[in-house]
């Protein structure tokens, strides 16, 4: 693609990412600075002495200047070492790796199901436009689309697992070191959850969008040249529809970084957005803090690669950029 | 096609909400929700025990004198579920009236202002939306602990950008029209130009976002709150009590999830329901094929 304009526009979209990052990483560590307990006293107890606190918080880095402690956090963190969990004195690579791995397959597993899953749900409506399949899915769309996670969790749970019928494990059980993907069956509730979540936004922005270009001029330009209906359909229609999709699979991937803490926890799944839950109880700061960055991480990268994605394939755009 | 198409494709407020009003959802949807702020708000005062009674053996499913047995730490679990709604629903209410006013007003001076007040205002939003809600309310509670007015506070200032963007949108064009110009030129100030002249031609929009906002503000204290995450433990509070009540559903005793979970999912349905009565009228009223 030797066009300048669409260089430009990813340059200034990964720049703006990258600025967002560092935004964030500035929030999460100020507020963490703000903290009106003192990190080294809560780790050692009440009882502890004021010379073991002190020599903690010296062990901690917890003395030095606050704008050096977050460079060096930063640098650290960038490099792929976010340091020692308070609670377990341990690495946080060490016992969090596994889980950020386990929440990916996970997140990877909804999307492959949701995104082509509400695509087909969202083009046979617009298809079937105002017959009883379209009323009936789209209001079945909108009482998922209100329902929280952990309501539709929970109704699951009810009915595969305990009351209805005893068929689906109702909790995760995976030992460390072995990966989700060894147990498919306790993936289905989980799963299930965020795909159920996703599935009606995207469906609902997918049909919209496809009754809007089928109507435009441009699709009946096309019908009226005699263009064939499949050319019209693939050459003209889908490429403009795919915009406004793009943004919403992004939105739902994102939320689905979101949705994973209340999934996780729900299920005991053994993943980050569990872990966030668990390390906010007992006010874990380090592993606070690298969790938010690797949620916001995901946000950011799934947002621009939408954006992107967008722009490349929406031809209006493209040749607006030129 | 009038003679004035322009000024007739302006929804007005009481047209969205009367034409919303004629459809069979928003009126199920009022019904449903007006049923359940009843249970929250007034429910306590037919509860049959105290908050805080225990009346026998914890999680006891069939104890004479109580409709659907005992829950944790013995306590009754329908007079739990009477007086669990309030704190979610009080929470969800004043975090999306904290959000939408903060956002109209910033809505409204980025769109008026355009520029660099404009490019500031809508970057910090970006900003602020790169965090899921959810994670904010977390880190805040991490920080200072899960009291009742920093979890409104988190969650009210998290909806803000979201807000702001659906205002800034729709008054961008607005203020493009005559009638803002002639305000100027008539001198207004800039208070009563934002206020007389934009914001009621931002009122649909702003009326089905508001209404978006509040069903996910219900699912985010919910949700904070089955996490566990509540100022006062004791309290009977719905998602809390799904979760003290999930580990006993297939014990014989269901009720103490089931309740609050039927509760929330129809408080959610039901709002939900408004809400796209809201946006097909407002919809409707802007292709001009419904009268307003």
């Amino acid at each position: 693609m030797g066009n300048i304009g669409v260089w430009k526009f990813i340059g200034r979209r990964l720049l703006l990412g990258l600025a967002t990052l560092l935004v964030v990483s500035i929030v999460v560590f100020a507020a963490t600075q703000l903290l009106p307990s003192d990190p080294a006293r809560a780790i050692l107890g009440r009882d502890a002495t004021e010379q073991s606190v002190n020599a903690l918080r010296e062990e901690l880095g917890l003395d030095r200047p606050a704008v050096e402690q977050y460079w060096d956090w930063l640098t650290r963190l960038v490099s792929g070492d976010p340091g020692e969990s308070f609670n377990a004195r341990l690495p946080i690579m060490d016992y969090i790796g596994d889980r950020v791995l386990n929440s990916l397959f996970l997140l990877v597993l909804a999307s492959v199901i949701s995104i082509p899953l509400s695509l087909l749900i969202g083009a046979y409506s617009a298809r079937k436009r105002d017959t009883a399949f379209d009323h009936v899915s789209s209001n079945v769309m909108l009482a998922l689309a209100s329902l929280p996670e952990f309501v539709i969790g929970m109704f699951l749970v009810v009915l595969f697992s305990t009351i209805v019928w005893q068929v689906l494990p109702a909790v995760t059980v995976i030992a460390s070191g072995e990966g989700p993907w060894n147990h498919l069956d306790q993936m289905i509730l989980p799963t299930a959850v965020l795909v159920l979540g996703a599935v009606p936004y995207i469906a609902r922005t997918a049909r919209a969008s496809i009754i809007e270009v089928n109507e435009s001029d441009y699709v009946e330009m096309a019908r009226l040249k005699g263009a064939p209906e499949e050319v019209v359909l693939w050459r003209h229609a889908v490429p403009n529809a795919l915009g406004p999709v793009f943004q919403v699979i992004a939105l739902n991937v994102a939320y689905f970084a979101g949705g994973v803490i209340v999934v996780e926890f729900l299920f005991n799944y053994p993943g980050i957005g569990g872990a966030l839950a668990a390390s906010v109880r007992v006010r874990d700061i380090p592993v606070i803090q690298f969790l938010v960055m690797v949620l916001a991480a995901l946000y950011v990268t799934v947002n621009l690669a939408a954006d992107l994605a967008t722009v490349l394939v929406t031809p209006r755009l493209r040749t607006r950029l030129k | 096609m009038t003679a004035l198409p322009e000024q007739q494709s302006t929804p007005a407020p009481p047209g969205v909400l009367r034409v919303s009003w004629r459809m069979w959802r928003t009126k199920i949807g009022v019904a449903i929700v007006s049923l359940l702020v009843l249970i929250a708000f007034f429910g306590r005062f037919i509860a049959p025990f105290g908050e805080n009674e225990a009346l026998g053996i914890p999680n006891d499913p069939d104890l004479e004198g109580s409709l659907f047995g005992l829950g944790k730490l013995g306590y009754d679990v329908w007079t739990r579920f009477l007086y669990g709604g309030r704190p979610i629903l009080v929470q969800a209410f004043l975090s999306t009236v904290l959000a939408l006013v903060l956002g109209t007003i910033i809505g409204l001076v980025a769109a008026y202002n355009r520029r660099r007040l404009d490019d500031a205002l809508m970057r910090t939003m970006d900003v602020m939306l790169a965090l899921p809600q959810i994670i904010l309310v977390l880190v805040v509670i991490a920080m200072f602990g899960a009291q009742t007015w920093l979890v409104v506070l988190a969650v009210g200032i998290s909806t803000v950008p979201r807000i702001a963007r659906v205002v800034r949108g729709t008054a961008v064009s607005v203020v493009e029209r005559d009638f803002v110009a002639s305000a100027e030129a008539l001198g207004e100030p800039k208070m009563r130009i934002l206020g007389a002249e934009l914001l009621p031609n931002v009122t649909a929009p702003l009326l089905v976002e508001a209404n978006l906002r509040l069903t996910f503000a219900i699912a985010v204290i919910g949700g904070i709150a089955f996490l566990g995450f509540t100022s006062d433990p004791g309290a009977a509070n719905w998602g809390l009590m799904i979760n003290e009540h999930r580990g006993v559903l297939a014990g014989g005793q269901p009720w103490g999830t089931m309740l609050p979970v039927i509760a929330i999912a129809l408080l959610t349905i039901g709002t939900g329901l408004i809400g796209d009565g809201l946006s097909r009228a407002a919809a409707g009223i802007d292709r001009g094929t419904v009268d307003a």
